[in-house]
């Protein structure tokens, strides 16, 4: 079949401070074909793409749009040229419908005709079948609903190139599953496609070629079929990691964390944990998957002392000490006892970490209290936060560097180093390598794993299943706020919890 | 009619008179919110408009020999909204272009804008060695009623639909024409779009700076004629420096009463206009002036009390209410 380029990039240069995000990077995208654009955090992909999308304009270089010379200096530039962007952080305002959504921005002459809209959205959803309600409101929505929305707003303008940026990050197997249909069902139709992932399982499912970046520079272009997992990564790396998590088995495990019957309601009286019992031993790690917002984050709040408990408890035994009641101690009593929480949620910085400040102050927030008289010990924060910049490898020009303005995994580092070091008992994680490339998630598993050889009680809760098969000793599943079954990491399958995280404890007929 | 009746009716009359700066101010601050931007010196602009307004409208007068009633309206207006506007626009270059906090810039135009407005009266009046005050005659075109007798001779409605001024029938126009622009406009749901979340809008390719500009300045020029409105119908066209304190301040709490709806604005603005008046017209004895002075902002308080209690998304301010926006910061 003859290829018709969409889209070529050339020599394209982009440069942020003393930073260069793009090196002299060649890219080319061909009409009826899904490429994956696939690289570490901090390649440069999304750079890459945000210039195609009118986001970002290159420092250097040249853009073609089929054949043509162009400048895209605005979103509504790429429009134009029929490229749409579905970025990672969905671009939507919350108070608006679905349609109002789809037409914001478009100078269409006359006034505002809300059911003909309506009418063009739903018309656009039979055709590839998509599955929403134009007047429905976006904070109505789940995660998935919220995607197709910006999917079919991209059509709705007439988009043939469509840039996904880690379309998959948030999406349940089965959703995920879905969104894989429509995209082929979209390049049997002739559209180009670009999704830029971290996820080898899905270049390898998916895509038709695979172009890698790595530090900003192109190492390659290759056809999937040629090509296979442990080869990509070495091109995304650089050097081969192995595959295999270490997972050794600790001697002597211990109970930790005993939770019996542990029930909450948010502040609306919806229930978040329905009689969540489990127990968490010391010397294993837990793991915990389920559908995000299934109760994780009200799962490991609860346990930390931030989240009210309706009723339960929470028997804590940490090693050579007597065993105590959890529930109804404050955040600090908790935190006292050597239960740490390193949350990441989805913006990053929400939860753990200031933005403004840098490391050193960010290490400080956890031990301003150690201090002797009135002023804080800034040494010793200084010092954890050297720490961490060199076992970690923190992309960051000093330790007083707004952690704000590093890029995202770097974020991170610092906010799972932080409570490592911090040498807790029970260690909880939620999404601690979200967004991180294979090989920082490597060095976080592998600190996980050290903790838990110490006989550290680790709870992890992750989105990638294969990742809590390889790494966890026990899988907990949750379902809307229930325990729907506790597997074991050495022997149970994936479609096995994909089934739990669907339906409570595997028995409800669909 | 009842004694009781005709007490009410004053009552009422006498709310919309005083609720009629702060419906502009309101409206003219909503407009602004919507675009996500937090001007807090609404105190100060209602200044500058009342001051210059005034001062446009006496030098109007003092340069023709037959002043047209009608024209001096209008160039009241007019010069209320420049100088508002101006002083808006101010605000828009250092929180859109610059990128300053905006609480500490509104602060600084509250302060700034009421400096200017005293210093524009005080200097009028002392180059024309005397009042800055309007003749009898032209004073009726802003203060009575456009409608005729019949219509306001009508028992009971009479007053309070068509016996005010002609500011406050304008008034209600603006509203509905805002309703109108926010929910069925393209434009403005693209100011919606900003206001709640110019990252969305910006992707979508709407020039945010643009709309957030336009909105701002003309705000700002909406609420200052809401200061000439107060100068000329309540202050009785005289420049008086004490005689618009606080309005402006009113308008900013207003506008969250009226979860920053313009329609709500005009029942809001006759309700705080009464809450305003209440001391003077059903006054105890035993509860002193203060206590009815600061009704209106307790009243802002419990409905933000209510509207924050129950998380409800419609009711909520302008998601990036009070953010500037850069498009490369994370």
């Amino acid at each position: 079949m003859e290829t018709v380029c969409a889209i070529e990039m050339r020599n394209i240069t982009k440069r942020f401070g003393s930073v260069t995000a793009n090196d002299h990077i060649n890219f080319r995208l061909n009409r009826g074909e899904i490429l994956a654009l696939l690289g570490e955090n901090g390649s440069g992909k999304t750079t890459l793409m945000n210039m195609l999308s009118g986001i970002y304009f290159p420092d250097e270089g040249e853009i073609f749009v089929n054949g043509k010379p162009v400048s895209i200096r605005s979103p509504k530039d790429a429009y134009d040229n029929g490229i749409g962007m579905i970025h990672q952080h969905y671009k939507l305002v919350d108070v608006f419908t679905a349609a109002e959504n789809i037409v914001l921005g478009l100078h269409e002459s006359g006034r505002l005709d809300i059911k003909a809209v309506n009418e063009k959205v739903r018309a656009i959803c039979e055709k590839y079948g998509f599955d929403i309600d134009p007047t429905q409101k976006i904070y109505d929505m789940s995660v998935s609903q919220k995607q197709t929305v910006e999917i079919v707003k991209v059509l709705y303008r007439g988009a043939d190139i469509l840039i996904l940026d880690e379309p998959t990050a948030v999406l349940t197997p089965q959703e995920t599953e879905k969104l894989f249909s429509i995209l082929r069902s979209m390049k049997a139709d002739g559209k180009a496609i670009v999704i830029i992932t971290h996820k080898l399982h899905e270049v390898m499912e998916l895509s038709d070629r695979v172009a890698v970046l790595r530090k900003g520079a192109s190492i390659g272009t290759v056809a999937t079929c040629e090509t296979s997992p442990q080869a990509l990564t070495d091109m995304m790396v650089g050097h081969a990691v192995t595959l295999n998590i270490q997972r050794p088995q600790y001697e002597h495990p211990e109970k930790r964390l005993e939770l019996q019957g542990i029930t909450c309601f948010d502040a609306e009286g919806v229930k978040k944990l329905d009689d969540v019992s489990f127990t968490a031993m010391g010397g294993e790690i837990l793991g915990i998957a389920g559908i995000a917002g299934s109760g994780q984050k009200e799962l490991l709040e609860a346990i930390a002392g931030l989240y009210p408990v309706a009723s339960g408890s929470i028997r804590y035994s940490p090693a050579g000490r007597e065993p105590s009641d959890l529930v109804g101690k404050t955040p600090m009593q908790i935190k006292k006892a050597g239960v740490a929480m390193a949350f990441v949620p989805e913006d990053r910085l929400g939860m753990g970490l200031v933005g403004s400040m840098g490391m050193t102050g960010n290490m400080m927030l956890r031990s301003w209290r150690k201090g002797k008289g009135a002023f804080v010990n800034s040494r010793d924060p200084n010092e954890l936060a050297r720490q961490v910049w060199k076992e970690l490898d923190v992309v960051t020009p000093s330790t007083e560097f707004p952690v704000r303005r590093m890029s995202g995994g770097n974020v991170q580092k610092v906010l799972v180093g932080r409570e490592i070091a911090s040498a807790p008992s029970v260690l909880m994680t939620a999404y601690a390598v979200r967004g991180l490339d294979i090989n920082t998630s490597y060095t976080i598993y592998n600190l996980l794993t050290e903790q838990k050889m110490k006989g550290v009680a680790v709870i992890f809760v992750g989105e990638d299943l294969d990742v809590l098969l390889e790494l966890c000793d026990r899988i907990l599943v949750l379902c809307g706020g229930k325990v729907s079954g506790v597997v074991d990491g050495r022997t149970a399958s994936k479609e096995e919890i994909g089934l739990l995280m669907t339906r409570v404890g595997g028995k409800e007929a669909e | 009619m009842p004694d009781f009746v005709q007490l009410f009716i004053a009552l009422v009359v006498a709310a919309i008179t005083y609720g009629t700066p702060l419906l502009f101010g309101t409206l003219g601050e909503i407009l602004t919110e919507k675009s996500g931007n937090l001007n807090l010196g609404v105190e100060g602009i209602m200044f500058m408009g009342g001051a210059l307004g005034l001062g446009g409208v006496f030098y109007y007068e003092k340069a023709v020999s037959v002043p047209n009633g009608i024209l001096a309206v209008l160039i009241g207006m007019v010069c209320a909204f420049i100088a508002g506007a101006i002083a808006s626009l101010i605000f828009s270059f250092i929180t859109i272009t610059l990128r300053a906090n905006q609480n500490v810039t509104g602060l600084a135009l509250a302060i700034f804008g009421t400096g200017i407005g005293q210093f524009a009266g005080e200097y009028m009046r002392i180059q024309e060695g005397g009042y800055i005050s309007i003749s009898n005659e032209l004073k009726v075109f802003f203060i009575n009623s456009p409608f005729p007798q019949a219509l306001q001779d009508l028992p009971y409605v009479g007053n309070i639909l068509f016996g005010n001024s002609i500011f406050f029938y304008l008034g209600i126009l603006l509203a509905v024409a805002m309703f109108l622009y926010f929910g069925r406009s393209r434009s403005g749901l693209h100011l919606r779009a900003v206001g709640e979340s110019p990252a969305t809008a910006d992707a979508a390719g709407i020039s945010v700076t643009r709309y957030k500009y336009l909105a701002t300045v003309i705000g700002g020029g909406i609420s200052a004629i809401g200061g000439m409105v107060y100068i000329t119908t309540i202050a009785g066209c005289v420049w008086n420096h004490e005689g618009l304190s606080g309005v402006g301040w009113l308008a900013v709490a207003l506008v969250i009463f009226c979860l920053w709806r313009p329609l709500n604005a005009i029942w809001g603005s006759v309700l705080f206009g009464a809450l305003m008046i209440l001391y003077l017209r059903l006054a105890l004895p035993f509860i002193p002036t203060q206590l009815y002075k600061i009704l209106p902002y307790v009243v802002t308080v419990i409905v933000l009390i209510f509207s924050s209690m129950r998380n409800n998304k419609e009711k909520q301010p302008p998601a990036s209410l009070g953010l500037s926006y850069f498009r490369e910061d994370r």
